[in-house]
């Protein structure tokens, strides 16, 4: 079911009127019944693999935590007393069980994801076979992370297992961030998710107005951005040069107000049902380096991967010794750095693969991991030269940062559309090489299915977009609003509803597209 | 704490928030569906139906070779038969079908004349060419069964009952027409269902004919001609058959040969204009504004007086020239076609003057 669909908006509005109109004790049920349909509109078989996640994740946390219990009691209702040492055996001893059930669930569910997910990349590239046909289940990327999420966190004693299975299955597959995320932990999501919401018409406008705003970029912005990027990328013998350039700009727009619309969608609409899911995005385009983007692009997921991967590596004893064995026998520097470049280079190799199965996905990861590296190796000279020059404290120069970022991103997004490296790079090679720009600029431009209508209500979309973001950057712009009349907010509303209605990209002659990350 | 909001303001706010949307979204729909009076004239024909008098003794149904090849201010001039031509750009037949059970509602026709080029078409070509015949229709079960029978993969239902959504991508394609006409009537672009064409674009080369893997009409369209045949019969009126003439399309013979079996089964009249055209008098390097296609103005006057001889004697249809209720609404039309045909003839000789 697209969130772009009538059939959504009609699910949601059924599922509003029952959740508010049953006892509100009911209102868990009747989220995780929406679920299930949700879930299986798009067909038995992922709900399968969901299952087998719900089950194995479930279970898992519980036995965990049975293990402590029972190792808390045997500490605590022992006739003798415990020596310190017992203690800690018992802790140990609880620990090794626990780790043994983490393992498993972990491998069963990153195996199946994997399994699916990647046996064509392993097959494409080391064997000779021909790729197997899996289907991906809807989301499976998204549950599996938030899913193994809590499972570590219940094993490190940080969340306490939930017992009631039914509302398990409910954190599990909570429907809107089922396509594309955000990746919640437990111990934020489940205190809003089982709680019991009043009916509130602020709660329903707040909603609605997050919801609105994300069909607007989704819908107006991004899919018809898609219309372009697909001519550029259908051809590249024809569509080099100027073109590519285009395709790197038009690509940004696209991914940006398709990501964050979906999820200004996906957080509006549980924000219907009373339930905060948390942010993914704090205006990306405004970052001055590429770790302060990645601070504010996709945050649940880089959160994930640094509380999940890189912490676990770079304070892992093994890898701190290994630190200590370079520093002592290759040298201080690489010593000190290696945990952190270790984790790092990690974290990275495994964000290129969740984006993909594909190596572009994977040198993309590698790629932002080392230029990130090398930022932070080159810091030092950046403060003598800004020292030198005191550029930093200039407005400008806070301009350049935030454009070279953008370009920067841009760029390496390049990797994310094209079919393989080779493709991208040659594409990046002829921006430079390929004397096509009069050609593209006199004209060419209406050629790639793009007219000039398009392109002004493109233009017209991101000045609101930075403008609404700019606005928004110190408290966001619907919590402003609310301050402001209701006439006012009725009025920017409907404005944008007519916009969507008649600028969005829908029915005959478009092709509804799916949101960028339902893919994973 | 907030402050509650009395209840007159509670519904107030209820009213706007359903009145002025509704407002807002109604006016830009009535600016962005295309108003089809200077381009695409074609659009408009089935619903100017619902503006005319509904009370003429003929109904013609069917596509492009009856509403471009019959005068129908010819057939009243020269024999005083009314008659409605409810014709559309690629009419199926199930269309045909609904649309005479739409028209059923407003009238008793005595006579029906169905167009049979639609049986050769087994499924709805397209989206566009359904909007010619659907949109035009008022909202009724006709229509409705009409949709579902006619629905290609992409088209949905709510679009026809908000048809900015369908429309809006109209914005950049605006026009002064759309302005104009979004709350001003339209001029009519038919003459009771004919569109008028100028010219003449003489017959030069026939296509060739290539033969087909099966020559069978569809099941479905047997049954629709047959509800058609019975649909008639319940409103006591005769129903005529007829292939208009023309030198593509080409009209295979096995086609003919079904619909010939048919209304010899049926007891129905056939009129095979194919063949007949030398008897109609039509003339290929003059009559046809495309080829041979369609028929000129001209070429339709022909046709018009050979049915219009027909239908007098073998059916006995009114001679309704002297009836008072008919004779100010035909003079009127009749003064606007010769008008029409005057000045379209006029603007065509001065272009090919160039």
């Amino acid at each position: 079911m697209l969130f772009t669909s009538v059939q959504f908006l009609i699910f949601v509005f059924v599922a509003l009127v029952l959740y508010y109109t049953l006892p509100k004790k009911c209102q868990w049920i009747v989220l995780l019944v929406a679920n299930v349909y949700f879930y299986l509109q798009a067909g038995f078989y992922g709900a399968i693999f969901m299952a087998i996640t719900m089950l194995t994740s479930y279970f898992a946390a519980l036995i965990m935590d049975y293990y402590k219990i029972v190792g808390e009691r045997i500490i605590k209702l022992s006739k003798v007393e415990v020596t310190r040492d017992e203690k800690k055996k018992i802790k140990a001893d609880v620990k090794r069980k626990s780790k043994v059930i983490l393992v498993i669930a972990l491998l069963i569910n990153f195996g199946a994801l994997g399994v699916l997910k990647y046996s064509n990349l392993f097959i494409t590239s080391f064997t000779n076979f021909s790729p197997v046909n899996f289907i991906l289940p809807m989301g499976i990327s998204f549950y599996t992370f938030q899913t193994m999420g809590y499972i570590v966190d219940v094993y490190r004693g940080s969340v306490t297992s939930e017992k009631n299975f039914f509302k398990y299955a409910l954190f599990v597959s909570f429907f809107p961030q089922l396509v594309q995320g955000p990746i919640s932990k437990f111990t934020m999501l489940s205190k809003t998710l089982y709680a019991e919401h009043d009916f509130s018409w602020d709660v329903i406008e707040s909603g609605l107005m997050r919801i609105i705003w994300g069909y607007f970029k989704k819908m107006i912005i991004a899919d018809r951005a898609s219309v372009g990027l697909a001519t550029l990328i259908s051809d590249f013998t024809t569509y080099k040069g100027a073109y590519s350039l285009l395709g790197i700009a038009i690509y940004a727009v696209q991914l940006y107000a398709d990501f964050t619309g979906g999820i200004d969608i996906t957080i509006g609409v549980a924000e219907l049902f009373g339930i905060t899911l948390p942010e993914n995005f704090k205006q990306p385009f405004f970052s001055k380096s590429l770790a302060e983007y990645w601070r504010r692009w996709h945050i649940t997921l880089c959160t994930w991967f640094k509380d999940y991967v890189f912490y676990p590596i770079s304070t892992s004893k093994r890898v701190i010794h290994q630190g200590k064995w370079l520093k002592e026998h290759v040298s201080e520097g690489l010593g000190k750095r290696f945990p952190m470049y270790l984790a790092t280079l990690t974290v990275w190799f495994v964000t290129g693969m969740w984006h993909g199965a594909k190596w572009n996905f994977i040198v993309w990861g590698l790629l932002n991991g080392i230029i990130m590296l090398l930022s932070q190796e080159l810091s030092g000279v950046y403060k003598k030269v800004d020292s030198k020059l005191g550029l930093k404290k200039t407005k400008i120069y806070g301009l350049f940062e935030i454009i070279r970022t953008t370009i920067l991103v841009a760029v390496l997004q390049m990797l994310d559309y094209h079919k393989n490296i080779a493709d991208a790079a040659r594409m990046f090679v002829s921006i430079f090489t390929s004397a096509n720009y009069g050609q593209v600029f006199g004209g060419g431009l209406f050629n790639i299915g793009l007219s000039v209508y398009d392109y002004v209500v493109l233009l017209v979309g991101i000045i609101v977009i930075y403008i609404v973001s700019y606005l928004g950057r110190n408290e966001s712009l619907r919590v402003r609003l609310k301050s402001k009349p209701y006439a006012v907010r009725f009025i920017l509303c409907l404005a944008m509803l007519v916009c969507i209605l008649i600028f969005g990209s829908y029915g005959i002659g478009y092709e509804q597209s799916q949101f960028i990350y339902n893919q994973f | 704490m907030k402050k509650k909001l009395s209840w007159y303001r509670i519904f107030f706010r209820v009213i706007a928030l359903i009145l002025i949307p509704t407002l807002v979204i109604g006016v830009l729909q009535r600016i962005l569906t295309p108003k089809y009076v200077s381009s695409i004239p074609e659009g408009s024909m089935i619903a100017e139906y619902y503006d005319s008098p509904k009370n003429t003794d003929v109904l013609i149904l069917g596509d492009c070779e009856v509403y471009e090849n019959i005068s129908n201010v010819a057939m009243y001039q020269n024999y005083g038969v009314t008659s409605y031509t409810r014709g559309s750009s690629e009419q199926l037949i199930w269309q045909s079908y609904y649309l005479l059970e739409d028209t059923l509602q407003y009238q008793k026709p005595k006579v029906v004349i169905l167009n049979v080029l639609a049986l050769s078409e087994a499924e709805a070509k397209s989206e566009a060419y359904n909007r010619m015949t659907l949109d035009g229709m008022r909202w009724s079960k006709s229509k409705r069964a009409s949709y579902e029978e006619s629905k290609t993969s992409k088209e949905n239902l709510l679009s026809y009952y908000f048809p900015i959504l369908r429309y809006h991508s109209r914005w950049s394609e605006l026009s002064s027409e759309d302005f104009k006409y979004a709350f001003e009537k339209k001029p009519l672009v038919t003459s009771n269902g004919y569109l008028m064409q100028v010219g003449v674009r003489p017959v030069t080369t026939v296509p060739k004919t290539m033969p087909l893997s099966d020559y069978d009409f569809s099941q479905r369209n047997m049954d629709y001609l047959d509800k058609i045949r019975q649909l008639c019969e319940d409103h006591g009126a005769q129903l005529l058959l007829m292939k208009a003439p023309s030198i593509f399309p080409h009209w295979y013979d096995e086609w003919d040969a079904q619909v010939v079996d048919y209304a010899k089964a049926h007891n129905i009249t056939y009129l095979n204009m194919v063949k007949d055209a030398e008897k109609i008098g039509i003339d290929y390097s003059k009559d046809t504004f495309d080829y041979g296609q369609h028929l000129n103005v001209d070429g339709s006057e022909k046709v018009a007086k050979y049915l219009g001889e027909i239908l007098k004697t073998k059916y006995n249809v009114e001679d309704r020239r002297n009836d008072p209720t008919y004779s100010t609404y035909w003079n009127d039309l009749s003064k606007r076609y010769d008008e029409e045909k005057a000045a379209k003839t006029k603007a065509w000789e001065s272009s090919n003057a160039k």
